[in-house]
């Protein structure tokens, strides 16, 4: 069991790289600032079949639009170049980051996963989240924590769990808010800076992950059987596929998206 | 008196229920008496099945509650939580003020109104699961010292800057923050950040202690965050967030404004043109209450002024008239075209072809009759019509310091009248216009201008439109008729008059007295 237990929460969020390779419209996050959320997969050698693939789009990415901080100095100075939006994070070749790529049915049911003890950490530095996409068990402690000098709010707008609105008006401010029930997907907003949004996938196994830099994502630990993957992006809607596990192996799930 | 007899109707109806019916009858939530009472009442704004999509809820800015997802502005719970059967009773007995929603206190019995509270939590599923239990947070009371005093209301303010209030209710409060065109509630429906000098249109009350408790829970499904967690951490002293609600309240006046139907305008030796003029200081204050024209299509249910503050002033030849409104934003301003959009999305148009959303300039509207009328027969209130047309000064926020005169003979039709506008001053000052009307009494042009006179009551209305709310055209906010008095100079023989008359009296009294003292003098001596 305890070999199962992985997390697959990903700190993926220094993106500098557009696919068409010209043209940057994807933002740097601060070099100063690096979330503390980053956690590797849990090695792979775990008991249990292995799902991997990458996440591609086809078509042109929408320009993430730009962000004015004007109004939050603070957070400004953190950019050399002026920040835009994540709504389509882009790597080489047409890679999709920031896809909640997830176990949607499959798993026996009356099978329970207990929470890791670590929380997931949600940072908000230079008025934007970090990380912008992640995954999080039911009942794991989602820390959120306030590393600009100014206020934001906390917004999580939910319907399969409650939803709550809390402040954080000084840098080093901290809450820990759990979620109740599986929810695809929880959305965090800041109403201060209308530009700041962060999704939360809601699972009650760990069988979940979000896509990297380079669209990749894994999967590990699956018992033995037929999942219903499904791959959730904020811009593109989801997209699902049918894997069979049949032991300790590793299978391919691949998605495509079209941008649109 | 009425209300205690009701009071006493209420109690013995309930005695009466009480010895009809075993205790726990009426104790028990009847969610099937509820049923009624919500289809009855509720439902034609809340929807049947409690999702907020009532036959009235296009109409609606702020929408109706939407049951489903049991989220509650009006707690005395942490942000997150479930509401306290108390709370929502509370919502049900006294509205929600500034929104559409009234109290049902004295329209619903006690049973009913206790039977649709229970109904209306059967449309969440929070409300049954055991694992969600409101825990109301204790609020304790407002420290001593003196809330109002100056001390306490500068650590308020300082406090209102650190935690960020500003950021959306502005920096004087009146909801014109940098981040108040950008909000919108839970289902994207656009929102206002609360005007802090109304706190009688405060959703949730506006008392300090009203005020406190929302700092503490917030609003959940508004924008408007929970405060607690900065006295759990220790960034914020209890102290210092009462000090937070007492500024607040400090800004709105000490009474609701009630509305008193006749503007006195005193006569003055000098005429204040600016709006800001000190002269206006000593000048009484009127309040009249604006609401949405829902008269004439396209009908306009969510305005964003919501009353006019007005002054006035004459000199032996000029009139002035100060009119000051809250609005948020000083229009044609681009930075709210978002938030039209979402009110569009949100509110319903009774128009087939409604205009695209475009930043529009804030209008405000004065208007007499073409002549003061002599019996108590006015114009239609509305823009007059064809046949019996109003005299109106229409000022927009495009020429700042310039109105237009004319006629309006209908909602639709304005004819100007070529060089006749009043003079006009406008400033705008963190989410206030103040404007100042200027006009010579006597009109060259008697039978379409009013020529203002002395001590004969005048009437008068006022229109006013936020461009920035998506108000043009028929879209604005409007009031009913009321009055302007130019105050007559008190000639001298006022004052001489009484005391003549006195002198008059006490010399005749007198006299009588000597007269009857003489008399008696007199027959002594006999």
């Amino acid at each position: 069991m305890n070999g199962r237990i992985f997390s697959v929460v990903g700190g993926m969020f220094l993106l500098t790289v557009c696919s068409k390779g010209s043209q940057s419209n994807v933002q740097a996050a601060p070099p100063s600032t690096q979330p503390t959320v980053s956690s590797d997969p849990a090695p792979a050698g775990a008991a249990g079949g292995t799902i991997t693939g990458k996440v591609k789009f086809t078509g042109v990415a929408p320009k993430n639009p730009a962000i004015d901080m004007s109004e939050e100095a603070a957070c400004k100075a953190k950019y050399p170049n002026p920040p835009t939006e994540e709504n389509v994070v882009a790597g080489p070749a047409n890679a999709l980051a920031n896809v909640f790529v997830y176990v949607k049915s499959g798993v026996p049911a009356g099978q329970t996963f207990p929470a890791p003890a670590t929380p997931v950490v949600l940072d908000q530095n230079g008025c934007r989240y970090h990380p912008h996409v992640f995954g999080i068990m039911v009942g794991q402690g989602l820390e959120i924590q306030n590393s600009d000098p100014l206020l934001h709010n906390i917004k999580a707008i939910a319907k399969a769990n409650r939803p709550f609105n809390v402040s954080q008006p000084s840098a080093g401010m901290k809450t820990t808010r759990t979620f109740a029930a599986p929810e695809v997907m929880v959305n965090l907003e800041c109403n201060v800076h209308g530009w700041m949004h962060a999704y939360a996938g809601v699972r009650p196994d760990p069988f979940f992950a979000v896509s990297q830099q380079d669209g990749s994502f894994t999967i590990t630990g699956l018992p033995p059987g037929t999942y219903t993957i499904e791959a959730w992006h904020e811009k593109f809607g989801t997209q699902t596929a049918t894997v069979t596990i049949a032991g300790t192996e590793t299978k391919p799930a691949n998605f495509t998206f079209a941008a649109h | 008196m009425t209300a205690a007899w009701r009071f006493g109707g209420l109690a013995v109806g309930c005695a009466a229920l009480l010895t009809a019916q075993p205790l726990n009858r009426l104790t028990a939530q009847d969610t099937t008496a509820g049923k009624i009472v919500y289809q009855k009442w509720c439902a034609g704004c809340h929807g049947d099945n409690g999702a907020g999509d009532g036959q009235g809820a296009r109409h609606m800015i702020p929408p109706p509650r939407d049951f489903t997802g049991a989220v509650y502005q009006i707690r005395s719970t942490p942000s997150g939580q479930l509401p306290t059967d108390a709370d929502l009773l509370r919502s049900i007995d006294e509205g929600l003020s500034g929104t559409a929603m009234p109290g049902w206190k004295s329209r619903l019995s006690d049973r009913q109104r206790r039977d649709v509270l229970a109904y209306i939590k059967t449309f969440s599923t929070f409300f049954t699961d055991t694992t969600q239990r409101p825990q109301p947070i204790a609020f304790g009371s407002a420290p001593g010292g003196g809330g109002s005093g100056a001390e306490a209301l500068r650590v308020g303010r300082q406090f209102y800057d650190s935690i960020g209030c500003r950021k959306c209710h502005g920096d004087q409060g009146r909801g014109d923050g940098p981040s108040a065109p950008t909000l919108k509630d839970d289902a994207q429906h656009p929102i206002f950040a609360a005007n802090l000098h109304e706190d009688w249109r405060f959703n949730g009350g506006g008392s300090v202690e009203d005020i406190y408790y929302r700092l503490r829970t917030g609003l959940d499904g508004t924008p408007m965050p929970s405060f607690s967690d900065l006295l759990d951490q220790k960034f914020l002293t209890d102290e210092q967030l009462w000090r937070v609600a007492q500024y607040v309240r400090s800004l709105s006046p000490k009474e609701a404004p009630v509305v008193r139907d006749v503007i006195h305008a005193p006569l003055t030796k000098r005429l204040p043109h600016a709006p800001d003029d000190s002269a206006w200081t000593s000048v009484d204050l009127y309040w009249f209450p604006l609401v949405g024209q829902i008269v004439r299509k396209e009908r306009w249910f969510a305005p964003a002024v919501s009353g006019v503050w007005v002054k006035a002033v004459h000199t032996a030849d000029s009139i002035a008239l100060r009119v000051v409104w809250d609005d948020r934003s000083a229009s044609p301003d681009t930075a709210w075209l978002g938030h039209v959009r979402r009110v569009w999305a949100t509110f319903e148009s009774d128009d087939s072809t409604r205009e695209q959303p475009a930043a529009w300039p804030d209008q405000l509207v004065v208007q007499f009759p073409v002549s003061i009328p002599s019996g108590m027969e006015r114009p239609y209130f509305l823009m007059g019509n064809p046949g019996a047309p109003v005299y109106q000064w229409r000022w927009s926020s495009a020429a700042r310091t310039a109105a237009v005169a004319g006629l309006a003979r209908g909602i639709d039709r304005f004819d100007p009248l070529s060089g006749a506008g009043p003079g006009a001053q406008a400033v705008y000052d963190h989410g206030q216009w103040r404007l100042v009307f200027t006009r010579a009494l006597a009109s060259a042009d008697t039978a379409s201008q009013l020529p203002f006179r002395t001590g004969r009551a005048i009437p008068v209305a006022f229109f006013a439109s936020d461009g920035s709310n998506g108000e043009h055209g028929t879209r604005m906010a409007i009031s009913t008729w009321y009055f302007l008095a130019l105050d007559e100079p008190v000639p001298a023989r006022v004052f001489i008059s009484p005391v003549l008359a006195m002198m008059l009296t006490l010399g005749l009294g007198m006299l009588v007295v000597w007269r009857a003292q003489q008399k008696t003098s007199y027959r002594r001596q006999q």
